[in-house]
């Protein structure tokens, strides 16, 4: 086999263990460092599909942004509490069925669609994409969406700062 | 492969004498000798506490967390090694030349993040996490306007490759473009042509004068970035015995101060590259003397190699020293100060900072 596709497997079973882990696992912490696993998983997968920015952003933004806070969160309740957070298992019967639910849906579609066969998967996986025309596509064609998610991400800046500002009242008094 | 093999090499025998340096500037600075027993002039203090450490108990605390608590000296040196990869050592050496080089940089060194609080949560002690969570919060506030600094001076150099990055700022940056031309301070009014003259002009800290304030927000973010003082207050000696690894020992201690220590490697090295001209010779052609091209060989070939190689490292490694040199003068910075000076002055500061930078942009075209 080449190095390759041994990279591919090992990337795909990293994410495929890590999940299973992350849904098994009663310690909420433990599920949380392991989906950190996950997403370096997904952006190895990712590579492979040519998508080098987009796996790169995946780990800037997951892993150092939103998993590192989940971690934190994780570990400022614990200390409140002083006793371990623990999940339980609820609704087992329904979950297992939604659950294989969904998944005979998705083998079913990607079997319909059958990617290999379609031409531009081919044509896609030969061409470099040049990263300035990335970044130009993404300031002309996309621009709206692009500066709408900027405003959306001021917003959620804007209101975090009033949710942890200091209105409280003993902040005031001791300022 | 070779960039590797070289990298890890390196990183093992700088951090041996980066130990040994701290100690002495430290001392010098002090006004007292420092290590002087082991070998001539002490040199060799640093491999006798080296094969100290190597052969001490391993000890893992009992109420600790093994499975969080043994990998993370692991994942921490990683993440800082894995920031090695896209580094330019010279004009034909470096591990990847990945167009997104910088990019890759920025994320994978955040994943020490990862192992910092692994470790700290993992230490089962109160210490460790407090430790921790001074040094995430820290490094998280920092790499803001660590990143909006790079942002800049990928607005002025329009690729995020690093060895493109370094091209463009000396004299041989036609061989890997046709039509490169340098411009004194940038500006293509003014009619100076540095592209032939190279040397500290075409740096770009001088292709854009305002990446000299850049330059300097992102040493300080560095610092904290690499939990140095004035930046240490993750392991204030004085409150928390050594921060989240505090019950680490043996070889795994060992590790987290090689991460360390190969974290201070990586930002000096970042930022020689991004705004000291990395392989670039500093010595400009003057006319006939034609110091830069006396000072640097032809891309590609042995004489330029070790030139590059030669200045890329020497680089480095003084800002090392002016790190260390910084630790031991300055104060401590208390934990409400530290996250003032990142999100009410350097991060104001690095928005504006890249403002001003997209104009310049305009201004070089």
């Amino acid at each position: 086999m080449e190095l390759e596709t041994i990279l591919f497997y090992f990337f795909a079973a990293l994410t495929g263990c890590s999940v299973l882990f992350v849904a098994i696992t009663k310690n909420i912490l433990y599920a949380a460092f392991a989906l950190i696993l996950t997403f370096i998983g997904v952006a190895g997968l990712f590579v492979f599909l040519g998508a080098e920015f987009i796996a790169i952003t995946q780990i800037l933004v997951y892993v150092g942004g939103i998993l590192i806070l989940l971690v934190f969160g994780v570990m400022f309740t614990q200390r409140l509490k002083g006793q371990r957070v623990q999940t339980g298992r609820y609704q087992l019967l329904l979950g297992f069925l939604t659950a294989s639910g969904l998944l005979g849906l998705l083998i079913q579609t990607i079997h319909k669609g059958s990617f290999s066969q379609l031409p531009w998967v081919d044509q896609e996986h030969t061409q470099q994409v040049e990263l300035s025309s990335f970044g130009l596509s993404l300031m002309t064609d996309y621009v709206l969406a692009f500066e709408v998610i900027g405003i959306l991400l001021l917003l959620a800046l804007i209101g975090a700062v009033r949710v942890a500002g200091n209105a409280r009242k003993e902040g005031a008094d001791a300022a | 492969m070779y960039a590797f093999l070289f990298f890890l090499n390196f990183l093992l025998v700088y951090t041996v004498f980066a130990v040994y340096a701290e100690r002495k500037i430290s001392a010098f600075i002090q006004d007292r000798y420092g290590p002087m027993e082991t070998g001539y002039y002490g040199l060799l203090q640093t491999v006798a506490d080296l094969l100290k450490l190597i052969q001490k108990e391993d000890i893992v605390p009992l109420k600790a967390d093994r499975k969080l608590f043994k990998p993370a000296p692991v994942i921490i040196f990683t993440a800082v090694f894995a920031g090695f990869a896209v580094l330019p050592l010279t004009s034909g050496f470096s591990g990847s030349s990945a167009q997104i080089g910088i990019f890759y940089l920025l994320a994978i060194v955040s994943l020490d993040v990862v192992g910092i609080l692994m470790a700290g949560w993992g230490s089962n002690s109160k210490y460790a996490l407090w430790g921790a969570m001074r040094s995430v919060a820290q490094i998280i506030s920092y790499e803001i306007p660590l990143g909006l600094m790079v942002v800049c001076v990928v607005l002025i150099a329009q690729t995020l490759n690093l060895q493109e990055i370094t091209y463009q700022q000396g004299i041989w940056w036609g061989h890997q473009k046709a039509e490169a031309a340098n411009y004194l301070f940038g500006i293509k009014a003014l009619g100076i042509e540095t592209t032939h003259i190279g040397g500290v002009l075409t740096w770009n800290i001088m292709r854009s004068p305002l990446l000299l304030i850049g330059f300097v927000i992102f040493f300080i973010a560095s610092l904290a970035e690499s939990n140095r003082a004035p930046f240490d207050i993750p392991e204030a000696e004085s409150e928390l015995v050594a921060g989240f690894h505090v019950e680490y020992s043996g070889f795994r201690w060992s590790m987290i101060m090689l991460a360390e220590y190969g974290m201070m490697l990586l930002v000096a090295f970042l930022a020689s590259i991004l705004f000291l001209g990395g392989w670039n010779s500093p010595f400009p052609n003057i006319g006939g003397v034609r110091l830069a091209e006396w000072t640097s060989g032809i891309p590609g070939t042995w004489p330029g190699h070790l030139w590059g190689a030669f200045w890329m490292i020497s680089k480095a490694l003084f800002l090392v020293a002016v790190q260390m040199w910084i630790r031991w003068t300055y104060p401590r910075l208390r934990l409400d100060q530290l996250m003032s000076l990142s999100w009410k002055y350097l991060t104001p500061a690095s928005i504006l900072l890249v403002l001003l930078c997209a104009v310049w942009r305009l201004l070089m075209l």
